[in-house]
This record gives C-alpha cells, structure tokens and sequence, in this order.
C-alpha cells in the first residue's frame, strides 16, 4: 500500500490529459425483504438479528428471488431508457471471502436485466449524455469490520467481526459506458451523474439512496490518455466514495495523481484504490492486473426471469414523472434562474421547497427560508437540509405569518430556532415566546414616545428635515420592542409624530 | 410374518385397523437395526427416543380418532443430506461433523406430516458424490446380500436399511443414479422422481440442476406411497414444479402393461456390461412382452456422451455449492489459533474436511469453469443435454416408456474400484441420462446374475411428469416376476 503524494495541478493536468470517466453506481433497493429470503432489511438493527437459513447460507437453504426486486429494477432500465431482456438469467459470480456467506455472490453476468440507455445531466448549462451499458440485480454482502490494526482493514487487524444482516439485501448495479470528451468538466460530471441517478431512484421510489448509509455506493473509473492520443489509458477503480462531494473530489484527485505519474515517464497500474474522505486523497488496493477469474455460470437454484413484455409496457406507463421533467416543471412555476435552480438541486431543496410551496407558501419565500436561514443551519450543524426537525408545512405557516404582519423576518427567525429546538408548532412557540409584532398602535406609540424622549437629538435632526436620521429611531424602536415592532409602521408614526410628511 | 418384514403399506393396514401399534412397530425396527446394522452400517445416526416419541404421538391420534394418512406409524429411513432440526445432519462429511440444523428440509416436513416415523439418518458417499458408499468419512456401508460387496451409493445407507429390513421405506437422492443404482444393487425398488417433482429445499446441494429427492421401498406400491407423501410444489423451491404429482399410486395398482409401447435403449447394452445383467435384461424384455407390451428398439444417440456432459455439469455446479463449507459459520473449523487470516482458516478448514472425492469434483468443476475453458467444457456439456432431453422427446412420440438395465454390474466389491475413479463413474451410464433431462425413472428387482447371484435392476424410463408410468410398468414386472419367483426377489437373500 503506498500514498502517492505527488500530484500534478488539475489545470496543468487537463491540458496535458484527457480524462475519461467510468462510474459503477451500487444501489440498495428498498424493498421490505431480502433478494432472496424473507428477512427484514432495516437499517440499523443490531448485528445478526435478520439472518435466516437461506441468508446465512446453511447447508441446503435455496433462495427464492423477490418480485418486488424485480419490477424496481425493471422500472429503473425503463426510466434510464434501456431494453428490457425479454428472458434472463441470475448468475453466480464465485469467490471466497469472509463476509459473503455463500461464498460466492447471486448476480447477473452476461444476461442482465437491463442494458443500453442513457441518463442527460446537465453541468454548467450543458447537457452531457452518459450512456448506460447494463443495469443488473444482484444481492449485498455482510459487512465485515477489521478490529485492531492501524488501517481498519482486513490486513494488519487483530480480529474481524461479520454482521450478516446486510447479506442478501437487493441491490442494482448500474453501470455506465465510458464517459469522454468532458474535459475539465470531468468532476462535476461524476458527480452530476450521481445526483441525477440519486434523483431518479427517489422519484421512482425504489431506494433511499442515503450514501452515508451506503444505500448507494459509487465506483469511480478514470483513465487519462494524452491528449492527442487514439487509445485510452490504464483505467483505475476508486471505491468507497460515499458522498456527491467525494465523487467529484475523487475524480479530481485522480486525473492530479494520473497526471503525475504519467508526466513522470510513470505507467497507471490497474488497480483498485481507496478513497479517503478526510484529506480526498485515495490509496492503492488490490491489483487487478491478476484479473480475478469468478467463474461465472447460471444460477440453478433460480428460474429465468421472463418478463411479459405487456407488463413491461405498464410498467413503463406508470413511471412517475421523472426529475429532469419535474425540475424543468417547478422551475418554470416558481419562476427562478437556472443558477438558482441548481443551487436548491445541490443543496437538496428542491423536494423541500416544493412540499413547502405545496403547503401554501409562494416559492420565493419558500426558497428563501430554506436556502437561506434553514441551509445556514444546516451547514453549522453538518446535517442534511431534509434531517432538520422541521417539516415544510411549519415553513409554510411561518411565511404566512410574516405575509399577515403578524411576524416580521427577525422575528420568524426566532420561531425557527425555536421548532429546530422542538418547542412545538409556529403558533406554539410565537405563544411561548411572545413573538407576535406590536400591533397595538397605542403600544407602539408608547415605545416611540420613549424613544424620541431619549434621542432629543435625532428628533430634532428629523423634524428639521433631515428624513434620513428617523433610520435610526426606526432602529431604537426595534430594539426596545425586541424586535416585535413592525418597523415600516414604526418609521411611519415617527414621521408623523414629528410633523414630517412621510 | 415379523413386523419388520411387512412392507409399508400391510403396516400402515394393520395400525390402521388397531392390531399393532406405531410404538410396537417402531421399537420391532429399532431392535432390528440393534441386531443388524454393527454389521451392515446402514445409519450414521439412530433416533431410538425421538423415533418412539413420534409413534406414540401416532397412536395417540389414531386413538383421538384422527384419520390418518396410509403411512401414518410407518418408519422410515432418512438419507443424511436432508436437513432434520432434531438429529445430526452430516452429507457423509467431517466437514459437518456434528452439526444440528435449525431447520427442517421440506422432505422431513412432509414425512413428519404424513406421520413417518424417522428411524435416524442414513450414510451416503461425501456429499452423495459416489456409487458405493465408500466415500463416507464415516465408514462404508454394506450390501445385505453379500457384506463384503457395496450397497451402490451415493444413498447406500438408505438401500441397505431397506434391503436388510431395518426399515421399510427410506429416502434417497438422486443426482446421477444415486437412487436407481444403489435399488438395483441391493434387490429393492428405487425411484426418481420427474426433476422440481420433489422439493430440494433442506436438501444439501451436490448438483442443484440435477439433485432429486426420491423414495426406497420393497415394493412398487410402497415406493409409490412415499413419492406421493413427500413430493408435489414447495414455494422455498423455485425450481419445484407447479403441477399436481402424477397418480402414482393409482398407477402401482394398476399394474398394467397391455397395449403399452415400450422402447430397449440399443445405446445401451453390449460391451462392459456383465452377461448377468444382460441377460436378466432379455428376460424383462420377454416378460413385457408376454405380458401384451409391444416392445421395439430406440436409439438415443446423444446418450453416449451423457456420461462425459454429466462429469462437468455435476462438478460444476458442485464447485460453486460446496463453497460455504469454509468453517465461517458452523460445522468443521481448523487452524483457528489466532495467527492466521480468515482465508487461511478456510483454505485449511477445507483441505481437512473434504475427503478425496469431493475435492477431486470441486477441482474438476472449479477448471470446467474457469474463464477460457467455460465454453469448451460447462458450455458444451450443456449442450449435450439439450441433445439428450431432445432424443428423450423424440423416443417418447414413439413409446411409452423406454427401459435399459439401472447399471452396467451387479455390486462390486469393497474397495475395488476405489482407486479407479473412472470404473466407478461407470455405474452410473444408463441413469445420468434421465437426470440430465430431468425426466422420471425407476430401478426395480429384475433377477440375480447367474455368474454371482446379486440382484440385477431394470430402469424404466418416463417423459417429465410422467412418473406415474414408471409405476404402472414397474408394478406390472415387479408382480409377474413374483408369480415367477414365488415371492418377492429380497427372499432369496442370505438372512443376516
Ligand atoms: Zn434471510
């Protein structure tokens, strides 16, 4: 295992280099049992407690393939635009290893389900296709975890643990043709992909493709060939890059690292590497120079699968509307850029606003709640915008407050502190925290009287014309109804007061 | 007439009709297998207490006045690759020595559920990959006829527990022959159901395309009785077919062959076959005839190269089934001293609990599929079975049923063919055919081979899901011979 520091700058590199992306995307489908057993597959639960004989791989249990499975992955060639095999089989793929009972893995080898479509994602106002080789269904491993040793990997630790509940969950692998002629556009395209993928998956309902969960895994390829060049280089396979942002630093880090050693007079070995997400950079793992031979053969314990080509076409028929229709929708609705639109799809508000705006919020003031204030928090608290406690209905009834008057923008943020801490509803907390604006005119009166009391100066400043010294007044108004004054009334009363025409 | 050499269905008449009990049955059996089986070594594992419990449950319900099934209170035999949640379940292997399944296969719920009472388990060869029995890590089993000779195998346990009347039904599994021949050899009914006819769920796999479960007995009607009582669709067997089991029941007491189209196998026969056995075959021939058969010859040309197909596709599959046996998560774990990787641990735990045969087909299979040579070896042998299920279809637009003898010998001694692997994949020449088709096919007695007196099987062949024809012809020889012989061939062997 060696960490090749040396790396060439990312512009220095795409002048020299042209980078060409591959990308296997792994996702675990959502359904409510295993592939092939009827064990739960929840997240989360304790080690071992959803095994069976069939998942555990005891002496004569037989699988039987799950349905549900199958027409998700089904609906997930149709909605990547690929032909659906009218008759295809499950193969096994053969090797040892600790974690996949059986020992050898229940996949499809050269009839998978799916196979020629595409997927458009747009980057930078460009639309890249990225065509779609095969979609197949396969099922999860275990998840061994190396105890002891400075690596946390299985060379070098002092014992390894298996928990077997992760081992026969469905999952889908995508897989996408060679991606060229991106240029430097190279990691955002990755990482475009994925999230377009990602949506996809939510908008067909079939996974929750949460990456720290590892419901959806990604594989990043990258070669380089100079530029020029008519034959693509040395392909390497970078694992275990389980965010958009690591997609896209993984790519980057790549073509750097590439690039360097190329420069070097270096050759790319084939192998797989390891990302590491703390400084971005990946390590070298198991070479495949030695192509591992996983002596594949049809699946016995299996029948063919044979879709009926009419079910297919209801399958088709019935697919949601798909998220690079419904963005194009909701944009043209809420009426934003397409800066700001992207902007939302990168921080995941898109659903959000749209829930919100569904709720009886006008779009502009859901995005700006959730953009602003909502993502700020967020980021302070690194969690995703969707794991806030909140819900977009209570986004929803803050902005109708502050449209009524009864709150003003400071104030609402008050209320969302408030429902992040869990106070209870928006009308809860503006109650218990007695939030509502000053809108007994004679109260606020009352404030303003005391505030030109103690400020002779600047009220003498207004009323000798000088409009723009009640900013300030304004601002003491504000402070010492701790913000409940509605300000712009506020402004108006002391223009009043002073015998000023507003 | 002792109980144990009733057959099932005269007991299961006679608890029934409340002149014995399950309990005295069984225990008749156990004391039998007490007498006999240090001699013969039909059981790796006799369930003496659980096998009584049930036949007190048995009695008890019949005395509740429960209707019970035909087998109800009849013991059986059970083949030690069916997984049974109250005994050992060991595939003839060290690699399992000891292990106890959590769960039950679908066959051993379907005995239960009939109200069979288990015996205990029987040996086979490693895996059920053998024609002998030898290639148990337990030890060999014996033929009833002559101790010195092989039960044929791989379900050796099982035929000799019924040809030496320590039970008189067993279960057996069938992959190459591992039923039909091990019948024939030991002068017993055994029988091949249709492939998916019976459930493999529990069953532990040897060759999972080809592996079925089926029944022994000393009659065809026996025989029959048991097909029905364990087969029919499991949904934890996928490939299990959606299909009512044939009436083979019926079929064993209509015993009728008149009119009936039989077909002689001309591949088979000739050189490397024992004069015996061939002409106990002539004999079959001539008494389907005499009984209103119209028998003709039919060529299967493919046949010829079933044999070589069924020694790639079986360890191929072998290769990729027996991979789970790496002391992970039960059975045999070596070398785990806390200095070496899982991998090691595995590789070791392997080398020490697999005995030659077995690594002998893994190695086999493990090179049929590797990459380069997948096409020339998995890809044609799958090919040849494609020809051979096609000459299947193609004789059977012309017959009924075609016939052949089970194998190409009577029992062969302890020990002779153990160095020569290729002597003992012989046995299975004229069986492996209907497996690789997945048809139906049954061994029934046909006679003694003048030159040493062992018993000589006859096959007869069905389409898929035509078992019940299997039955109908066999019971039809089965009876004619008996009226010829005065009593069942089993008769005629030396009394242990
Ligand atoms: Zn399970």
């Amino acid at each position: 295992m060696t960490t090749t520091r040396s790396v060439m700058p990312f512009d220095e590199a795409l002048e020299r280099f042209e980078p060409v992306l591959g990308l296997e995307t792994h996702v675990e489908l959502g359904t409510e049992s295993k592939m092939f057993c009827g064990c739960p597959t929840a997240f989360g639960a304790p080690p071992n407690t959803q095994v069976c004989p069939v998942c555990l791989a005891l002496p004569g249990a037989l699988p039987v393939a799950n349905d549900q499975a199958i027409e998700s992955t089904i609906r997930i060639g149709l909605a990547l635009n690929c032909t659906i095999a009218e008759w295809c089989r499950f193969a096994r793929k053969n090797y040892f290893y600790p974690d996949m009972p059986k020992n050898y893995q229940i996949s499809q080898y050269d009839e998978p389900l799916c196979t020629d479509g595409h997927l458009d994602v747009e980057v930078d106002g460009r639309t890249v296709r990225v065509e779609i080789e095969r979609v197949h269904l396969e099922e999860d491993t275990g998840k061994s975890t190396h105890v002891g040793g400075a690596t946390g990997r299985i060379h070098g630790a002092d014992y390894s643990i298996v928990d077997y509940n992760r081992a026969g969950i469905p999952l889908v692998e995508i897989v996408t043709r060679p991606i060229a002629g991106t240029d430097r556009l190279a990691p955002e395209v990755a990482r475009a992909y994925v999230t377009e993928l990602r949506e996809l998956m939510r908008s067909l309902g079939v996974s929750d493709v949460r990456m720290e969960q590892g419901s959806l895994r990604c594989d990043v390829n990258v070669s380089l060939m100079p530029r020029g060049a008519a034959e693509w280089g040395t392909r390497t396979e970078t694992k275990n890059v389980n965010s958009l942002r690591s997609v896209e630093r993984a790519v980057r880090g790549e073509i750097e690292r590439q690039a360097a050693v190329l420069a070097d007079g270096g050759r790319i070995v084939q192998e797989t590497r390891h990302f590491h997400e703390d400084t971005g950079a990946t390590t070298s793992g198991r070479s495949k120079e030695e192509a591992q031979d996983y002596r594949y053969f049809p699946e016995p314990d299996l029948l063919p699968i044979a879709p009926a080509p009419e079910w297919v076409e209801e399958l088709r028929a019935r697919l949601p509307e798909l998220p690079t229709a419904r963005r194009r929708r909701l944009q043209a609705e809420w009426g934003v850029s397409d800066l700001d639109m992207a902007a939302m799809r990168n921080a995941d508000a898109v659903d959000l606003v749209e829930a919100t705006v569904a709720a009886g919020a006008p779009a502009a003031d859901a995005r700006k709640w959730w953009m602003g204030e909502l993502a700020r928090r967020a980021n302070e608290s690194g969690t995703a915008l969707a794991d806030l406690p909140i819900e977009p209905g209570q986004i929803a009834r803050v902005v109708e407050l502050v449209a009524s008057g009864a709150l003003t923008d400071k104030l609402a943020r008050q209320v969302l502190e408030g429902l992040l801490a869990g106070e209870g509803s928006p009308d809860e907390i503006v109650e218990a925290r007695g939030l509502r604006v000053v809108s007994d005119e004679g109260e606020l009166i009352a404030i303003i009287d005391q505030v030109l009391a103690a400020n002779t100066d600047a009220a003498d400043k207004v009323r000798a014309g000088k409009v723009a010294a009640a900013g300030a007044l304004v601002g003491g108004v504000m402070k010492a109804s701790r913000g409940k004054a509605d300000a712009a009334r506020a402004r108006e009363l002391i223009l009043q007061r002073l015998g000023v025409a507003g | 007439m002792s109980l144990t050499h009733r057959n099932a269905a005269e007991l299961g008449a006679l608890m029934a009709a409340g002149e014995v009990s399950a309990v005295e049955v069984a225990q008749a059996h156990l004391d039998r297998v007490a007498e006999v089986d240090s001699r013969v070594h039909a059981f790796l594992h006799v369930a003496a207490e659980s096998a009584l419990e049930q036949a007190r449950a048995v009695d008890a319900r019949r005395a509740a006045g429960e209707k019970l099934g035909p087998l109800a209170g009849v013991p059986i035999a059970h083949k030690d690759v069916f997984t049974t949640r109250d005994m050992p379940t060991t595939a003839g292997s060290k690699i399992l020595e000891g292990y106890r399944p959590p769960y039950d296969a679908t066959v051993t719920t379907r005995l239960r559920e009939a109200g069979l009472v288990i015996l205990g388990k029987t040996n086979l060869d490693e895996f059920a990959m053998g024609s002998s029995t030898e290639n148990s890590a337990y030890g060999p089993t014996r033929n009833p006829w002559d101790l010195d000779r092989v039960p044929g195998g791989s379900s050796g346990g099982s035929s000799a527990a019924v040809a030496s009347y320590q039970a008189p039904l067993s279960t057996g599994t069938d992959t190459g022959g591992s039923i039909r021949q091990p019948a024939a050899v030991t002068g017993i009914v055994g029988m091949k159901p249709t492939y998916g006819g019976s459930s493999r769920y529990g069953l532990i796999a040897f060759a999972s395309s080809l592996d079925t479960p089926g029944p022994f007995a000393r009659t065809v009607l026996d025989a029959a009785l048991l097909h029905e009582a364990f087969s029919g669709h499991d949904v934890m067997d996928t490939t299990s077919i959606h299909a009512e089991v044939p009436p083979v029941v019926e079929a064993a007491r209509q015993a009728d062959v008149a009119g009936l189209r039989v077909g002689v196998v001309r591949e088979f026969g000739g050189e490397g076959y024992q004069p015996g056995v061939t002409a106990r075959f002539q004999e079959a021939v001539e008494l389907l005839e005499s009984l209103g058969a119209k028998v003709t010859e039919v060529s299967c040309p493919s046949f010829t190269y079933a044999l070589p197909a069924y020694y790639l596709i079986a360890p191929s599959e072998c290769s990729s089934n027996l991979a789970r046996f790496d002391g992970m998560r039960y059975g045999l774990r070596v070398a785990d001293d806390g200095t070496r990787s899982a991998e090691e641990v595995m590789a070791l735990t392997r080398a020490a609990g697999f005995g030659a045969e077995v690594k002998r087909r893994i190695m086999l299979g493990t090179y049929a599929l590797s990459s380069g040579y997948y096409d020339a070896y998995y890809g044609s042998a799958q090919k040849v079975r494609t020809l051979i299920a096609r000459d299947f279809e193609a004789a059977f637009h012309q017959v009924d049923v075609l016939i052949s003898p089970t194998t190409p010998t009577t029992a062969f001694p302890i020990g002779e063919r153990a160095d020569d692997p290729m002597a003992m994949y012989l046995a299975d020449l004229c069986t492996i055919p209907a497996n690789l088709a997945g048809n139906a096919a049954i061994s029934v007695p046909c006679g003694r081979a003048d030159e040493d007196g062992l018993p000589v099987g006859l096959q007869i062949m069905a389409p898929v899901l035509g078992d019940d024809r299997c039955y109908r012809v066999g019971a039809a020889v089965e009876k004619a011979f008996e009226d010829r012989w005065g009593g069942p061939l089993l008769k005629e062997a030396p009394s242990l």
